[in-house]
Order: C-alpha cells, then sequence, then structure tokens
C-alpha cells in the first residue's frame, strides 16, 4: 500500500518560549468498524488509533482516536519553542501501520 | 356572533365571476365558513411577505390567486438580481441586464408592494416594522430573507476586503467587479477560489463557476490556471463536472479538497493571498465565497437557530421558533433540498397554499416538492441535476431524483445547455413576468 497523503504545518522559525501552532492531518479511511458492506457483511474496523508528537525526543502531545473520528484525521495543538530542533510526528493504524514525517523549527 | 352571516367579503372575487370555490363555499353552509378567523373579521386575511427573491416573488404571487387574502411584499429594492446563471456573466458572455427583473407585472389590485425594508416584528401582536416606521399587522407573515454572507467567518475578510476579493454571491456589482477582475488580470495569471463547507447557497454553484471561469481563460488567458480551494471532499455533480473539465479544460482547473488541505482559513487582501491551514496561495484574482447563514431579517424576527439557519415545519414552512410566521428559500434547513432558486419557487407555492388552508381553519397535509437546478460547464454544455422532496420525519427528504448521465455525446450536453437557459426564462417568467 502506497503512503499515505500526509500533511504537517510547523512554524519555520518562532521565539523562544512562544506558543506555536502546529496542524497535522493524515488521510485515512477511518473505517469504524459498525458499518454493512453490500455483501451484507460488516466492514472491519480499521482507523488510526495513536497519534504522537515528539519535539527533540521529548513527547509533547498525544492522543488515542476512537471511532467517531471523522476519516482524514485533522489534529491541531499547540506546543510551546523552546529550542530549535525537530518535531517528529508518528499514526498508528488499526493494522500497526506506523507513518511518519518531520518537521524543523528555528527558535531565535 | 350572527347565525347567518352575510356572504362575508373574503368570498368574493376581486372584481370578476363568481368563482367555483365560491359557489361551492356558499353551498357549504355557514358553519364552514364560521370556522374560518378570517372571516370572522370580515376582511380578507393579512398576509406579508418579506423579501422579493424568487422565494417572497412566489409566495406573494401564490397567495393573490387566492380573493381570500390581502397580499403586501416588502422589498426594498426596486430591481431584484437573480443569482442562476450569473457565472455566465463572471464568464463574459452574458449582460447582468438579463438576470435583473422588477415588480411591475405584478397584478397591483392584489399584491401591494411596499419598497421599505422592514426592521423589527412584534409577534405577540403581529406587527411588522418597517424603516419608514410604519407597522403592519399581519394574519400570517412569510419571511424569505436569503442568506447573509458571513464576514465574520473567514479572518481577513470583511466588505471592505470584498471590494479586492470579490464574493460575487449575492449577484449585482459583485458578479461585474470579478468579471472586471478577470478581463484586465494579464495572460498567466492564477486565480484562486474559496468554497465554503456545507449548507451554502447553490452547492454546484462554485463548480460551475469554476468551469466558466475556465472557459474565458481557455479562450483569452491560455497561460493562466485556476486552483479552487475547497473545504469539502466531495460536492454536488461531482463526476459530470469532473469528466468534463477532463475533457474541455486539462490541466487548467486544480480541485484542492478538504483532505489535502483546501480549507481556507484565512485571506489578506492587500496581497491577494489565501491561506490554508497548510499553505499559501497567491492570487492573481481572487474569489471569496464566504460561509454563509440565513439572512439578516431571520436573526432579527428570531427564526434563526444557532446553526444560523431557519428551522420550519416542512409541511406548512411555519418557523419552529416562532408562531405564525413562515420561512422560505435559502435561509430555511430544508433537510435535503439544496438551497436552489427552484427550491425557493417549490417551498414558497407549497407554503402559500399552506397558508391559505391555515387561515380556513384547514389542516395543511405535506406536499411533494421538487429542485430541478441546471450547471453550465460552457456556454454549450450544460448538465442537471433534479429532486423530489417529501416531508419526512419533520425534514424535506429526497425521495426520486437523480443527474445527467455520465458519457454522453457533445450534443446532449448542448441540448441541457440550451434547457438551462429555457429553465430561467420558464421561471423568471412565471415569479416576475
Amino acid at each position: 500500500m502506497a503512503a499515505p497523503r500526509i500533511m504537517v504545518n510547523v512554524p519555520k522559525t518562532a521565539a523562544r518560549g512562544e506558543i506555536v501552532e502546529i496542524k497535522t492531518l493524515i488521510a485515512h479511511k477511518m473505517e469504524t468498524g459498525h458499518r454493512m458492506g453490500l455483501n451484507g457483511q460488516r466492514i472491519p474496523r480499521d482507523i488510526i488509533n495513536r497519534f504522537e508528537c515528539t519535539y527533540n525526543g521529548a513527547l509533547v502531545f498525544a492522543a488515542d482516536l476512537f471511532p467517531a473520528v471523522s476519516a482524514n484525521p485533522f489534529i491541531a495543538f499547540t506546543t510551546v519553542a523552546v529550542a530549535s530542533g525537530t518535531l517528529k510526528f508518528r499514526w498508528v493504524d488499526d493494522h500497526g501501520k506506523v507513518s511518519t514525517t518531520s518537521a524543523k523549527i528555528t527558535v531565535t | 356572533m350572527k347565525k347567518f352571516a352575510p356572504l362575508p367579503h373574503g368570498l368574493r372575487r376581486k372584481g370578476g365571476t363568481p368563482s367555483r370555490r365560491y359557489v361551492l363555499r356558499g353551498l357549504a353552509g355557514s358553519a364552514v365558513v364560521l370556522a374560518s378567523p378570517a372571516v370572522l373579521a370580515k376582511q380578507p386575511a393579512q398576509v406579508v411577505v418579506v423579501g422579493g427573491g424568487f422565494a417572497g416573488a412566489t409566495a406573494a404571487r401564490t397567495l393573490a390567486l387566492s380573493d381570500e387574502i390581502a397580499v403586501t411584499l416588502i422589498e426594498p429594492q426596486a430591481q431584484y438580481t437573480a443569482c442562476p446563471l450569473s457565472n455566465a456573466v463572471v464568464g463574459g458572455f452574458r449582460e447582468l441586464k438579463a438576470q435583473q427583473f422588477g415588480y411591475d407585472a405584478f397584478p397591483k389590485s392584489q399584491i401591494k408592494v411596499i419598497p421599505q425594508r422592514a426592521i423589527s416584528v412584534d409577534v405577540a401582536a403581529r406587527r411588522l416594522r418597517l424603516e419608514n416606521g410604519t407597522e403592519i399587522t399581519y394574519d400570517r407573515l412569510i419571511l424569505a430573507p436569503g442568506i447573509e454572507l458571513r464576514f465574520d467567518a473567514l479572518k481577513g475578510y470583511s466588505e471592505k476586503a470584498a471590494e479586492t476579493l470579490p464574493h460575487a454571491w449575492k449577484a449585482g456589482e459583485q458578479t461585474l467587479l470579478l468579471r472586471r477582475q478577470l478581463e484586465a488580470m494579464s495572460n498567466g495569471g492564477v486565480v484562486v477560489m474559496s468554497v465554503p463547507a456545507n449548507p451554502y447557497r447553490c452547492p454546484p454553484g462554485p463548480y460551475e463557476r469554476a468551469s466558466l471561469i475556465a472557459h474565458y481563460l481557455k479562450a483569452k488567458k491560455p497561460r493562466s490556471k485556476l486552483i479552487v480551494l475547497d473545504a469539502k471532499d466531495s460536492f454536488s455533480k461531482q463526476k459530470l463536472f469532473e469528466a468534463a473539465w477532463q475533457e474541455l479544460y486539462p490541466g487548467l482547473i486544480e480541485w484542492v479538497p478538504l483532505s489535502s488541505g483546501g480549507q481556507v482559513v484565512e485571506v489578506d487582501a492587500a496581497t491577494k493571498t489565501l491561506i490554508t491551514d497548510f499553505g499559501k496561495h497567491k492570487a492573481a484574482v481572487a474569489n471569496i465565497i464566504p460561509p454563509q447563514s440565513a439572512g439578516q431579517f431571520a436573526h432579527i424576527a428570531g427564526v434563526a437557530d444557532n446553526t444560523g439557519w431557519c428551522p420550519v415545519d416542512p409541511i406548512t414552512f411555519e418557523s419552529r421558533l416562532q408562531p405564525n410566521i413562515h420561512v422560505i428559500g435559502d435561509a430555511i434547513i430544508a433537510g435535503g433540498m439544496p438551497k436552489s432558486a427552484f427550491s425557493a419557487n417549490s417551498q414558497a407555492k407549497v407554503c402559500a397554499s399552506a397558508v391559505m388552508q391555515l387561515l380556513r381553519g384547514e389542516t395543511p397535509l405535506g406536499q411533494k416538492l421538487i429542485n430541478t437546478c441546471y450547471s453550465l460547464v460552457a456556454p454549450d454544455y450544460g448538465i442537471s441535476i433534479a429532486g423530489v422532496f417529501e416531508p419526512r420525519n419533520g425534514l424535506l427528504t429526497e425521495v426520486a431524483g437523480g443527474v445527467s448521465p455520465a458519457a454522453k455525446p457533445r450534443d446532449f450536453r448542448a441540448q441541457e445547455a440550451r434547457y438551462a437557459q429555457e429553465w430561467f426564462e420558464t421561471l423568471t417568467h412565471a415569479v416576475y413576468g
């Protein structure tokens, strides 16, 4: 399976101590497991169930996702710009498949 | 109460021979006649319609068919500019004048048109107040307030910003502004459109507009491109539009859905920049279709709920929030029924007939409503959608419908483009002619 489309928006620069907003989106069908297919069989659940963001290795945001979350989950959150470095993003789905991306931030 | 009332005024036909109903009413005897509150007053029932767009004008004309009702239409503008086909004005192959209609053809003896703005309503006293201070009492009030553009819902957008980044979502000067901007743009300039999430006026409208802008660019600015930033992942007649874009404008239109970061969250009028959650688009010409709500007077009258739209009974179109006030057209929460001119026309007829029945003390029954809507992809390429709706579970639910078939030859599309024109002429003739 091709890698899902991932979009993140992290400010390229920020002042030390500034609260910055981070936006993420991953393309995923988020199949709830409650729907019936055309064959009358239940369509198996297949969702992203975990999202994590680390900032220079430290976990700054995490979320457990459930079937009520819509397709293509969009997650926005804030963190404090403490130092220049890398934010890493990680999504895990019901099959254990891990999708990742990262972004750099320069803190002045 | 007199037992044998003389024939009440309300049963007399306005300057004509006795109608069949007149005769039947006479035969039915006084018991039926006395059941009607309007008849007790020995005066025609007063129905006031606010708003002269497709919904309001249709309601007024339908009510005027009844000899039991005195109809007043409140509309501040002498001229109404219709939205359907106004994208052809943007595309440069139709004049705005062809979109404009007045109220001169209305039968003056039956509809009193007051060129005023309604400013408030006293629901308990059933009294409407106009800008010039006049107060009008009504038995039933029908509001057709249309839409309000929510300038507060998009950061950086305002009425002032719309002079640089036109919405053109209420036809008129804004439509011409967008056209002039396209004409003034250099070959190679990027046009960017912003399309809101549902619900909004005319679901396929943004895509018809994209098509007709593309039609203009292909002919006049072949190095230009159109980017459509959308707050949705799917849209009305999508397969037909996308197939037509592939056929007519390959590579010219880039549609960016919500799941690809298409939602515009901020605009900057000074630099003509549209900002999405994940990026920025600098435009040579930008068309911002902002989020919308029911027209301003719906909020003043207290018939809009916290969604910004008006919940109504789908049989009578009476407001669920205020008694004796009916709401029709784009302003209502209509379930599956789209916000279109034809929907407004259908709703107005059903509402008018329900109002007549209610004034006679009868119980209106649910009726089926129809919507048809044509979109032009090019001047000679039309596609359509049609639906039949009926009241179910308190909303209007689609019970039948469909869209133009896929993979048809061009003469089929050309025929639908002609139907679109005829549809417009038929509808506007019925409402304003």
